[in-house]
């Protein structure tokens, strides 16, 4: 063996074994690697901007051709689902004026108010083993990690790494991602765990909890992490072990999505949604 | 400055044809495409990219370049950091060291070493992935990716021979 081929080989072995010690710094959430993360992401930020582009016009333009097909059926649908929302706004309306009445009576404390940054989808992980999405939104917005990451349906995710110019949010399918939920029929509260499918499982229901498919499931706000009501999913199914609840967002067709900038009184507590690997400490 | 100069300097360029494809393979993968669908995952382009180059021109792919374009990849998709830089090193040391089993062979011997490739890569990154979360992963999305790797192989591929061909004509 020649020593060209023997310096080659070593370099094999000792660049194969500086990644399994990354792989472990990582694992240990070491503040170095995840500087080396956002710096990674803030560089690459511009690049994928400039190419996310194209893919997304390209995906309006086949929408909007499936939109003219359907066109017909659509306004159909469309009207029919009007009259019924009419009939749900004058309902509202009418819930509204009580709840201000009841509220005053009360004396209740009203939820902190939030505000939104919106931001565009830059990029999807595309990988199997974690499900994430890039922004173009960073710490210059007043992007802070743990936000919740919601769009038009409901729950995206929550924010997982920040840099100056761009974020990375962890979709509430990724196998780390742990949401406190609340039935809404019931009020029984339990815990959305992801596992990378495109499904949610609800672990943690008080024994005798109450549900059937269709009930939707929206986030509690404890912990502090998510502020409460935001919708989530509904129930699909409720057999053995833990109900499956199917989000409402498509996470494959994301393109925008705001962050809740949640203007909590106190600092959230890291107790529930905390979860493993990746996640804030 | 010289024509020759200018010559060199141009060679130089287009001597960094592979490491642009590559890198432009990690960005692809995660660009959002937005179509309902659509499969959640995208093919593993890096590893066609990889694979490529180990076989036909590894001296202008060198190792701490796969290294760093796998840490590129894993800091953009978001998984541990280290996993796909450690899944394309030992592929390029693997590769590389046994191109003459697949050097003037045809095509579908290429596709076939790849097949075996894309089967241990997906093994390797499923078990990896396992411990590292301490939890078993879904291993549908892990071999839904497999498949689609290996059935795009022959388009991206060629797109990556032409590109190449006319690069490094002369050079």
């Amino acid at each position: 063996m020649s020593g060209k081929v023997m310096v080659q080989r070593f370099a094999f072995v000792l660049l194969a074994a500086a990644a399994v010690v990354l792989m472990l710094l990582n694992k240990s959430n070491t503040g170095a690697v995840e500087r080396f993360r956002t710096v990674l992401l803030d560089t690459a930020s511009p690049v994928l901007e400039v190419l996310s582009r194209p893919a997304i016009t390209l995906s309006r333009v086949m929408e909007e051709a499936r939109f003219l097909v359907h066109l017909h059926d659509e306004n159909a649908r469309l009207r029919e689902e009007n009259a019924r929302l009419k009939h749900w706004q004058a309902t509202a309306l009418r819930l509204q004026q009580q709840h201000v009445g009841l509220t005053a009576l009360l004396n209740a404390r009203v939820d902190p108010s939030s505000t939104f940054v919106s931001a565009r989808v830059i990029g999807d992980s595309g990988g199997p083993f974690v499900r994430t999405i890039l922004l173009n939104a960073g710490s210059r917005d007043g992007v802070v990690k743990g936000q919740a990451a919601i769009n038009g349906d409901g729950l995206v995710g929550r924010v997982a790494e920040v840099g100056f110019r761009s974020s990375r949010i962890l979709l509430i399918t990724d196998l780390n991602s742990r949401v406190p939920a609340v039935l809404e029929p019931s009020r029984d509260r339990g815990v959305l765990e992801g596992d990378n499918s495109n499904a949610l499982r609800l672990n943690y229901l008080p024994a005798g909890a109450q549900l059937s498919p269709g009930d939707r499931v929206v986030t509690s706000g404890h912990g502090g992490v998510f502020p409460a009501e935001l919708p989530i999913g509904v129930v699909t199914s409720v057999a053995d072990g833990a109900p499956y609840v199917q989000p409402f967002v498509q996470f494959q067709r994301l393109d925008y999505v705001r962050i809740v900038k949640h203007n909590f009184d106190h600092p959230p507590s890291r107790s529930v949604a905390a979860g493993r690997g990746r996640t804030p400490r | 400055m010289n024509s020759l100069t200018w010559r060199r300097f141009g060679i130089r360029l287009r001597l960094l044809t592979p490491g642009a494809l590559t890198l432009a393979a990690v960005f692809v993968s995660v660009v959002p495409v937005g179509l309902s669908g659509l499969p959640e995952v995208t093919p593993f382009f890096a590893l066609m990219a990889v694979y490529h180059w180990s076989i036909y021109r590894p001296e202008l792919l060198p190792a701490p370049v796969v290294f760093v374009l796998g840490l590129a990849q894993d800091g953009l998709t978001g998984g541990p950091l280290g996993l796909f830089a450690l899944i394309l090193i030992v592929v390029y040391g693997l590769v590389s060291t046994q191109r003459r089993a697949f050097l003037g062979r045809t095509f579908p011997v290429e596709w076939f070493g790849f097949s075996l490739v894309v089967l241990g890569t997906t093994m390797a990154g499923w078990l990896i992935s396992c411990i590292y979360f301490v939890a078993l992963v879904d291993p549908r999305p892990v071999a839904l990716q497999g498949a689609l790797t290996l059935v795009t192989y022959p388009c991206v591929v060629w797109i990556f021979a032409r590109i190449a061909r006319t690069a490094l004509r002369r050079v």
